[in-house]
């Protein structure tokens, strides 16, 4: 009798815990599978949001923002030479790597762990440089480290000298990206000793507020909150990811309280999750642009009358109601308004075919047919090409413009949209990796991208010298300045139609308090508690 | 038997090549490139496209590509994921026991229930039961998988919520893999409600997959039986007085299984057909998702790879069921 008393309070105890725990655990619906758990050779978002519990980066933006906050990441100061050519970052004492069963660090963060991090990335005699077959560091690639960074020096234990071979302001906002994350030297020391070095890409060690516990694919992730965290202790005890590729399915999980947060709501379903008393819809505007981009090379498109024509013609307003659902705002500039140097002088384009069509006959264009390209797939900045497309189809009509809508395989559409001789004009976008106008107006714009990312191919030989300029530029007055120049001259050469800036939506449960979104589409839950 | 299992065994060889030749082809007939895939938005500059093409060694001529990847398989390389970066291998095995568990409950609920429906309708021929039992396997056989998910879903977990929508078990339950099958180990756990919940998540998936296995048994037992049912012995063993149930369970359904059991052998192949699009319907956390992603990406390696994978699955299926045939039915053995 005794035995079962003592059993069945030992019941009651374990179920009381395991209560509790639940209310410690944070359970987020994401939309898909991480790609691996190494943010060095990965692109994408949904890779990066199951990365950022366990790593740490030098440098961190301030939560909600896109600026650099100082004394956010690793390094609790850092110095900028005059010449531009070298940063120096001071890195945080004591700071621990998380103590797993599968790694045990004997040492807290060092110079030799933040060098390790860059050169496995960018010195190709290092065996992690290749540490499993066909891995690829696209990021650093993208961000054009190879070229820029010269060395990395380890001044001292806790000091970390990068020199470059130009000035590049946008250096420190690189640094707070994902594929700059703090690795350990050590677990990687030893998965290289034992042969293992693909379990670098399996069960991650970092410094982050949460380490990790398991991952099943296409199932769950688990973390657990890392006690020994340097900076404020992670809100909840557990954190899960729920992957749930559906949308739809998301959305009803969400409802049914099976999570706490849900990423991406399908625009149709937010009226409902809106409706629902346990639910509240946090919004951000996003990092990005969709636009529509003429092929600037060829005619009748290499005339700015008839690019800004076409533009006059696009009812943006119907295409953020009938493509947006009403979350999104109409795009003026290439660059986001959430971005510093958004030049707000510059006015849209108004609506006003009748015009259009008489610009178009000054330009001496008349019974023009044109290809427009809707992209196969939906994206955060264009959550349906098609739908876009026949907006536009229906806009150009009524100038007397006809316009075929052609589309190709998602892969076949990024490499032909690419081709300098591509036909008529096409529909893409774009999201902020860094939070820096060069991140947009270079890469998307200027002259080295032609034949690349610059889908207009549209080469301005005045805007490609203010960008390049602003570049190595390290006062953010003196940058802003010529970025709003910039903007100024792609306002009168359009070789775009800015179509749309998407706003993202986060339906989080009402007991879900302290969830900050974060302007990069990047979701962290360091500072969620659940109620 | 010997002789039989050898004769068995050399006809996979050639096949398993066959295997690797269609499965090598298939993915590069496909349009769309995985290097261009891979970067998305921003573009490749030719120079990098080039390193990233030759570093996935892609420029090297398809013979020598070819034979470069079955040396490896032989040596069991399977390749790496251009997307996860992970062994092909690695992949597979962490999401091969959910289609495994998924696979074994719907057979055995094909089996379960098909057998004694396909008897019963044999020996109660022409009544109504017979009737309504074919006529359900008919429409059951008939049935698209994805639409039949999709309306289970939409009954019994949308507007009933009796089942989960989705998932292998809730997420809040946590404990460690020991035999891959979720069922098994929230058993082993002792979690308080772990293997109910487990086995709610199984039911809908489970019918989805097993309704066809089920329709084909069902229908093939029953012509079966029907069959023996009106062979001499069986009218003998009736004459001698034996007890109805000793003539159908013992004497007839012996005989009958034969073709019984190479239709399950068939159908457990087939079954990974049906799994890919029961798996997407339930968000199924099996090969299904991983193998219409990896084509989506063109991640060649895995394409290739999880198509000799489950080739090679399936022909151990129908060897196993071969070996069966051959010990039920003994004149087929000494054939072989």
């Amino acid at each position: 009798m005794r035995k079962t008393v003592v059993l069945l309070a030992a019941t009651a105890f374990a179920t009381l815990i395991s209560g509790g725990a639940f209310a410690q655990t944070l359970v987020y619906c994401s939309e898909g599978s991480p790609e691996g758990f190494d943010p060095g050779p990965f692109t994408a978002g949904t890779t990066f949001d199951a990365t950022r519990p366990v790593y740490d980066r030098l440098v961190v933006f301030e939560p909600g923002t896109t600026d650099v906050g100082e004394g956010l990441g690793l390094a609790e100061s850092w110095e900028i030479s005059e010449d531009g050519l070298t940063y120096t970052f001071h890195l945080k004492p004591g700071v621990e790597f998380h103590s797993t069963n599968y790694f045990t660090p004997t040492r807290t963060l060092n110079a030799d762990d933040v060098i390790f991090s860059f050169m496995r990335q960018s010195d190709q005699s290092s065996p992690w440089y290749q540490y499993t077959s066909g891995i690829s560091w696209e990021y650093y690639n993208a961000m054009s480290m190879p070229d820029l960074v010269e060395s990395i020096e380890k001044v001292d234990d806790l000091t970390v000298a990068f020199h470059l071979t130009r000035p590049e302001a946008p250096f420190l906002a690189n640094m707070g990206m994902d594929f700059a994350s703090i690795v350990s030297k050590e677990y990687a020391d030893q998965l290289e000793a034992a042969g293992n070095m693909v379990q670098f890409n399996q069960l991650p060690i970092g410094t982050g507020p949460f380490q990790f516990v398991a991952y099943q694919p296409d199932a769950t992730i688990r973390y657990g909150r890392f006690d020994g965290y340097w900076g404020t202790p992670a809100g909840v005890q557990s954190l899960i990811f729920s992957i749930t590729v559906d949308a739809s399915v998301r959305a009803q999980k969400l409802i049914a309280g099976e999570c706490d947060i849900m990423a991406y709501p399908n625009p149709a379903d937010i009226a409902m999750l809106e409706a629902n008393a346990n639910i509240l819809l946090e919004t951000q505007e996003g990092l990005n642009v969709g636009f529509l981009a003429y092929n600037t090379q060829q005619a009748p498109f290499d005339n700015a009358q008839v690019r800004t024509a076409l533009n006059l013609a696009i009812n943006k307003e119907a295409i953020l109601e009938a493509v947006y659902q009403g979350f999104g705002q109409a795009a003026v500039n290439p660059i986001p308004p959430t971005m510093w140097s958004y030049n707000t002088a510059i006015t849209d384009w108004e609506y006003n075919p009748t015009e259009a069509r008489a610009m178009l006959e000054a330009a001496g264009v008349t019974n023009l047919t044109m290809n427009v390209w809707a992209m196969p797939v939906s994206r955060p900045y264009n959550p349906n090409a098609r739908r876009m497309a026949e907006l536009i189809q229906a806009d150009f009509a009524a100038i007397g413009v006809t316009v075929n809508i052609v589309s190709y395989e998602w892969g076949e559409y990024l490499a032909r949209s690419q081709e300098v001789d591509r036909d008529g004009a096409v529909l893409l976008g774009w999201n902020g990796d860094n939070g820096d106008p060069d991140n947009f107006l270079a890469v998307l714009l200027g002259c080295d991208a032609v034949g690349g990312a610059n889908r207009a191919q549209w080469c301005n030989e005045e805007f490609d010298a203010l960008v390049q300029q602003a570049k190595v530029v390290s006062n953010q007055d003196e940058r802003a300045a010529l970025y709003m120049q910039a903007q100024e001259i792609f306002h009168a050469e359009a070789p775009w139609a800015p179509i749309a800036h998407s706003l993202a939506v986060m339906p989080v449960r009402s007991n879900v308090q302290g969830y900050v979104m974060n302007p990069f589409a990047i979701h962290e839950f360091a500072t969620v508690t659940v109620e | 038997m010997l002789r039989f299992l050898v004769s068995r065994l050399a006809l996979i060889v050639p096949t398993f090549f066959g295997i690797t030749v269609v499965a090598f082809l298939f993915p590069r007939l496909l349009r769309g490139d995985p290097v261009l895939l891979l970067a998305g938005e921003r573009g490749v500059t030719p120079e990098r496209y080039e390193q990233l093409v030759h570093q996935f060694g892609f420029d090297r001529p398809l013979v020598i590509q070819y034979l470069d990847y079955v040396w490896g398989l032989l040596g069991g390389d399977f390749g790496t994921s251009i997307a996860t970066k992970n062994p092909v291998l690695y992949d597979f095995f962490s999401l091969f026991p959910a289609t495994l568990e998924l696979s074994f409950f719907a057979i055995a609920f094909a089996i379960i229930i098909g057998i004694p429906a396909g008897i019963i309708a044999a020996v109660r021929r022409g009544s109504l039961f017979d009737q309504a039992a074919m006529g359900v396997a008919l429409v059951g056989y008939s049935m698209p998988i994805f639409w039949w998910g999709l309306l289970l879903v939409v009954v019994f977990s949308g507007m009933l919520g009796w089942t989960p929508i989705d998932g292998r078990i809730n997420v809040r339950y946590f404990f460690d893999s020991v035999t891959g099958f979720m069922t098994i180990d929230a058993l082993i756990s002792g979690q308080r409600g772990a293997f109910s919940d487990a086995v709610r998540h199984l039911i809908l998936p489970t019918i989805v997959l097993g309704t066809i296995p089920l329709a084909v048994i069902a229908r093939q037992t029953r012509s079966a039986m029907l069959e023996v049912l009106g062979e001499d012995y069986v009218r003998t063993a009736r004459a001698k007085g034996l007890p109805p149930r000793r003539v159908i369970g013992i004497h007839a359904l012996r005989n009958a299984l034969i073709p019984v059991v190479t239709t399950i052998g068939l159908q457990t192949g087939l079954l990974m057909g049906g799994a890919i699009l029961t798996e997407h319907v339930f968000s199924w956390p099996g090969i299904g998702k991983w193998l219409l992603d990896s084509i989506s990406s063109r991640d060649y390696p895995v394409v290739q790879g999880s198509l000799i994978i489950i080739a090679l699955i399936v022909m151990l299926v129908n060897l196993l069921v071969d070996v069966l045939y051959g010990l039920i039915n003994p004149g087929i053995r000494h054939r072989g």
